[in-house]
């Protein structure tokens, strides 16, 4: 029984070669959520880039966020569109708000029932998804908060 | 200084189709399918090949200009420009590069192509066999995120979600396509119609998706040949000219992992107002709309965002027979579009338009003056056309 969402063999995360979100891939891998925030102006800012969109300033920041949010628009796909989804079925992706972090949105999976009704606005939860392997990673993914 | 405008100043004089194949069954290769189109549009227009001294195209096209003017022997090449951003959100940003080329000196006579085969090349609708991903996918791919549809399909959620809209919008939309295909013998759907229950009974593909809310994966090429409005006048067909063009799109768009400030959006909200103001028309002025169907609901949110109803009154304005031609209100999609002709990136959809304001389409909206096209809805580079007959001078 695997402890992941989605089956092996879906493609593998990894920092990008410029080292911009290096951090990120490395925090997880830690068991942190790191979120950029700009050092000057305080704007929060996902996804990864060097430069603050608010004040353009270089000095962007890494912040540890609490893993938890709102689902701000979800997709429940089920055509498989990469050979190790072939016979999976249906599963979950959603858009995460997090209000902690200036309402910047993360993408993950929704665990549960892949047939749950899935309600715009319901608070989740961060879950810390390891992945072994030759190439370590982290994902995050989300539960529907008790 | 005088307004800066392209309107009225240049005019589509030709258009060119190959057959269009299902993905993977071009008996030719890409290049070929390309020369074949260029050299329909120049028959069309009446004039020579050799007179073509510019192209314009888009998505990354793989037909370099310089082979095409060194294949087709043009003396003179002045203008090749290549819209950046994959997808079809360039269609019409390639129509209205080559009318600014010709509008401003640069060149003559540009046309506006797109080739497609996948069989050579790699199809759109599966993900790259990769075993690893950085940069946005790292943040998508992992999670199942990968086709264009997965991509996009949370915008129409959101949207759909927070101006209660019914899934008989998408269902409309899509039988509209599949109602003018079967006018339509150049259609790859011509003989195979789509009843509401054939649709509610399709797949899901990636929720609020159905299988007949997606485009077809076709392989062909088209062309369209931009000439000055003066010489248009001069030429075999009557002219369509150009009034507005514009590309773009609003605030951080395309910020990386879904972070755009307008998410439940196509992303015209602020290209649409620029439109229609250089075009020097209003939504109720246009009596026709092509819009690029990637899948049904871009186009629900497109023609929201061009105007043409408010987002809480999509359940009532799209109903079937407010789409179709010959007397609907907004009759969409005239050929078949992507979904029903053919998945000609959406320059199918140009061509269409083309032929409303010449008045010799399978289902001709009758009197048309203007002409709306859409191109890539929810992609983060998206552009819009608006062309028109010669009353509109």
């Amino acid at each position: 029984m695997s402890n992941t969402y989605l089956p092996e063999g879906m493609p593998i995360p990894v920092p990008m070669n410029d080292g911009l979100d290096k951090p990120y891939w490395d925090g997880l891998q830690g068991g942190k959520l790191l979120i950029q925030r700009c050092g000057d102006c305080g704007t929060w800012q996902w996804g990864p880039e060097w430069i603050c969109h608010e004040c353009n300033s270089f000095n962007m920041e890494w912040t540890e966020v609490e893993g938890e949010g709102t689902i701000y628009s979800w997709e429940r796909a089920w055509h498989p569109v990469h050979p190790a989804l072939n016979g999976h079925g249906a599963y979950i992706t959603v858009l995460v708000e997090l209000p902690n972090a200036g309402n910047v949105r993360m993408i993950g999976n929704l665990l549960g029932d892949p047939a749950q009704e899935v309600k715009i606005g319901a608070t989740v939860k961060s879950v810390f998804e390891k992945h072994d392997g030759d190439t370590p990673y982290t994902l995050v993914q989300w539960r529907v908060a008790d | 200084m005088s307004k800066r405008t392209i309107r009225g100043k240049t005019a589509v004089a030709g258009i060119g189709e190959t057959t269009y194949y299902k993905h993977g069954q071009s008996p030719d290769p890409e290049i070929v399918l390309v020369l074949q189109a260029i050299l329909k549009a120049c028959e069309d227009a009446g004039i020579s090949p050799k007179e073509i001294d510019g192209f314009a195209s888009y998505s990354n096209d793989r037909n370099e200009p310089t082979r095409l003017a060194a294949a087709l022997g043009i003396n003179d090449l002045r203008f090749s420009n290549m819209n950046w951003g994959g997808g079809g959100g360039g269609v019409a940003a390639a129509v209205g590069n080559a009318a600014a080329a010709v509008a401003v000196g640069y060149a003559d006579c540009v046309v506006a192509f797109r080739g497609l085969a996948q069989g050579q090349f790699q199809r759109f609708g599966r993900a790259a066999p990769v075993p690893t991903v950085s940069g946005d996918p790292a943040y998508m791919s992992p999670y199942g995120v990968m086709s264009p549809l997965q991509k996009y399909a949370m915008r129409a959620m959101r949207f759909m979600h927070e101006n209660k809209v019914d899934h008989s919008v998408l269902r409309a939309i899509s039988m509209a396509s599949y109602h003018h295909a079967q006018n339509n013998p150049r259609a790859v759907m011509y003989g195979r119609p789509l009843s509401e229950e054939k649709y509610d009974d399709s797949r899901w593909i990636t929720e609020p998706c159905r299988l007949f809310d997606c485009c077809q994966e076709n392989d062909g090429a088209a062309a369209v040949i931009i000439v000055s409005a003066e010489k248009a006048k001069d030429l075999k067909q009557k002219p369509a000219y150009i009034l507005g063009a514009a590309q773009g799109s609003d605030h951080r768009c395309g910020a990386p992992v879904m972070n755009a400030a307008n998410f439940p959006s196509s992303s015209f909200a602020s290209l649409a107002p620029r439109l229609y103001e250089m075009a020097e028309v209003t939504p109720k002025d246009v009596d026709v709309v092509q819009s690029y169907e990637n899948f049904t609901i871009g186009v629900m949110m497109a023609v929201v965002e061009h105007g043409f109803c408010e987002p809480e009154e999509c359940n009532e304005f799209f109903q079937l027979e407010n789409l179709t031609a010959p007397s609907g209100k907004m009759p969409l999609n005239t050929s078949g579009g992507n979904l029903a002709e053919c998945y000609m990136h959406g320059l199918g959809l140009q061509i269409e338009a083309v032929r409303q304001i010449r008045g010799d389409s399978a289902n001709q909206v009758p009197g048309t003056n203007v002409a709306l096209n859409i191109a890539g809805p929810m992609v983060h580079h998206v552009s819009t056309v608006i062309m028109g007959s010669e009353a509109t001078l």
